[in-house]
């Protein structure tokens, strides 16, 4: 391309001879600039490539018979016999409907509970109290998951956990929680809300906050009383928050997290029935079965839905924003 | 007259409105006040554990204020401080190292990224954030850390993971491509190079996104368990939390072959010693995140998370 194509700002003012020159360097300063930028990314691009590329190569394993000293490309091919042998076990299928099942609850459960606390705190809102209140509401999601599940036992420990105490002081039988799955979705659930509440509700009340008060305001003199203001106003407008949200969850419906399920229940095998996800599945078939191509076989299957999902997701979200709002993906 | 008694009535309307008003706000805050306590109680719990008597607390039970107070737990630790201390050391080495490396690799990449006149950008921002969508997910990285880079028992299996975070990226990215160009196109004018222009410019502008990215990177580290769990079999490399689980654990063993009537399997600290150790291992995590919350806070409206 012509150089001067590139600068349409030259002026006749400027002598001939000078903008050549200039050019040059700039051009020579576009082309160095460039290669620093190239630089500065390769160390990061490096990282990716290996740790998010090369594993990609690796859901072959998913379709072989993997043999560890006969490597991911050596192993014989078996086509989807993984795939069938993994789906005609009842582990599987019953990991995938705890997850499922699992994850609608925690997703229902922590919608209304951020929502209602958002809403809660904006009604009192006030920067120092917030600011407080946030702080606590956050902490939980700061702990890690062997600290949890330490003091879900101490909550839920048979012989002298607390729950089990107040049980024995009123005059109830003690429960063995560590071999009840029926109440597990449950604690799991509340587990889960501890931990994740905060930030729900925090993303939904920076939302709120961002809301006109003349809206109320004119509601107010209409009548409108605090629950119409919120269904008819602040639900409307913070709408599209919450079904980003809500879908980016789904879109992950497969995927659970590991440590709730691994700490928080101990790794308890007279809960599996309740509480075993195709995280705690795989994590097994990997190290404790050492079954690699049943392992990979879940995993494959777990990110394959993952993926069909999220585009599908995000497709729907293209047709459901509004222009001047964009909140799809990409 | 009539105004006047419609003024008063009014006026009659208007308090109790008021007091109503008052009323709700009120018991807003004793249900968030109950709320946060409740987030709070389990910790106190575990705390109020770790400084019970071991006798009591297992007559007892768990209780929110100790039965009967003892610091033997703690003593008790630091008795034969060798493991913990270890276990320390492993962990802050690698919350400070793998810290410094995440943003060491992480901000040029956004920086490069937010550039509007990089060439490369398109085809780049495409390879690092199509990841998002797709992953192999842990079984073949697991081959790969074991197979191929093996890595397994060194401190590196413990870095490696979290150095990049390619939704750190995108946050990172975003707010360094709201920096005024000004100050850069200045900058380029007075001559400085684009590294310089990055160290110099770029980098202190954006110290709120990165300090962001700083926490969250170190609390990763810092809770980490699970890489350790995969990776690391050699006791001397255990990272704190790590090391939590491996004692709950064997203590959940012993009590298990305690009960078909077998000998114990090694030395497994006292259930006090153990909830005291979570509080040890606890502590400086929740004093980060209390020190520097309010970057936490705007992690959130950044969008930090997931």
């Amino acid at each position: 391309m012509d150089a001067s194509f590139e600068q349409p700002m030259k002026t006749s003012v400027v002598p001939v001879a000078a903008p050549r020159k200039r050019f040059e360097s700039l051009r020579g300063h576009k082309f160095s600039r460039n290669l620093v930028w190239l630089l500065m990314s390769l160390p990061a691009i490096l990282w990716i490539l290996v740790f998010k590329y090369m594993t990609l190569f690796g859901v072959w394993i998913a379709f072989t018979d993997f043999k560890v000293r006969r490597g991911v490309f050596g192993s014989d091919f078996v086509g989807l016999d993984n795939f069938r042998f993994l789906f005609a076990t009842d582990t599987a299928l019953r990991a995938t409907a705890n997850t499922i099942f699992l994850n609608v609850l925690f997703i229902t459960g922590g919608l209304v509970a951020s929502l209602l606390i958002a809403w809660l705190m904006y009604e009192i809102y006030s920067s120092k109290l917030t600011r407080f209140y946030q702080t606590m509401l956050l902490l939980p999601r700061f702990i890690s998951w062997v600290v949890v599940g330490y003091f879900v036992y101490a909550l839920l420990a048979t012989d002298n956990g607390l729950i089990n105490n107040i049980l024995r002081n009123v005059g109830l039988q003690p429960i063995s929680w560590y071999a009840t799955p029926q109440a597990w979705p449950g604690i799991l659930l509340l587990t889960s809300l501890w931990s994740g509440m905060g930030i729900g509700s925090l993303i939904y009340l920076s939302g709120m906050l961002a809301i006109d008060l003349q809206l109320f305001e004119a509601a107010r003199i209409d009548g409108a009383n605090k629950w119409q203001q919120f269904s008819h106003i602040t639900l409307p407008i913070i709408l599209p928050l919450v079904v980003i949200n809500l879908l980016l969850s789904l879109a992950f419906i497969l995927n659970a997290d590991f440590g709730l399920f691994f700490q928080v229940t101990r790794n308890q095998p007279l809960l599996y029935s309740t509480t075993d996800v195709l995280d705690t599945y795989i994590y097994r078939s990997l190290i404790v079965t050492q079954n690699v191509s049943m392992a990979a076989a879940a995993q494959f299957y777990q990110s394959i839905v993952g993926f069909v999902l999220v585009l599908l997701f995000n497709w729907i979200v293209r047709r459901i924003e509004r222009a001047d709002e964009p909140l799809a993906l990409f | 007259m009539a105004t006047y008694s419609q003024k008063l009535r009014e006026q009659k309307r208007l308090d109790t409105d008021r007091l109503m008003n008052l009323l709700s706000r009120f018991s807003i805050h004793i249900v968030i006040i109950l709320l946060s306590l409740g987030c709070l109680f389990p910790l106190l719990l575990i705390v109020s554990a770790s400084f019970t008597d071991e006798i009591a607390l297992t007559r007892f039970g768990y209780n929110l204020i100790p039965t009967q107070f003892s610091t033997d737990a703690y003593a008790a630790i630091f008795r034969t401080p060798g493991v913990i201390i270890r276990a320390y050391l492993v962990t802050i080495f690698t919350t400070v190292v793998g810290t410094i490396l995440a943003l060491a690799l992480m901000s040029p990449l956004a920086y490069a990224l937010s550039r509007p006149d990089f060439i490369l950008r398109k085809p780049l921002s495409l390879f690092v954030f199509f990841t998002m969508l797709f992953s192999g997910g842990i079984v073949p990285y697991y081959i790969l850390m074991t197979q191929y880079l093996r890595v397994q028992d060194t401190v590196l299996a413990l870095i490696l993971p979290y150095l990049v975070v390619v939704y750190y990226v995108l946050i990172l990215r975003t707010y360094f491509a709201a920096l005024p160009s000004e100050l850069i196109d200045a900058a380029r004018v007075d001559g400085a190079g684009e590294f310089r222009i990055f160290i110099s410019i770029a980098l202190p502008l954006a110290k709120p996104a990165l300090a962001t990215i700083a926490l969250f990177t170190a609390l990763n580290y810092w809770n980490d368990w699970t890489t350790a769990l995969y990776f690391v079999r050699d006791p001397q490399l255990y990272p704190l939390q790590y090391m939590l689980y491996i004692i709950q654990s064997n203590a959940q063993a012993m009590q298990l072959q305690g009960s078909v009537g077998n000998i114990t399997v090694g030395e497994v600290p006292t259930q006090t010693a153990r909830m005291a150790m979570a509080v040890l291992a606890t502590g400086p995590a929740a004093l980060m995140f209390l020190v520097f919350q309010r970057y936490l806070v705007r992690g959130v409206t950044l969008g930090a998370f997931r």
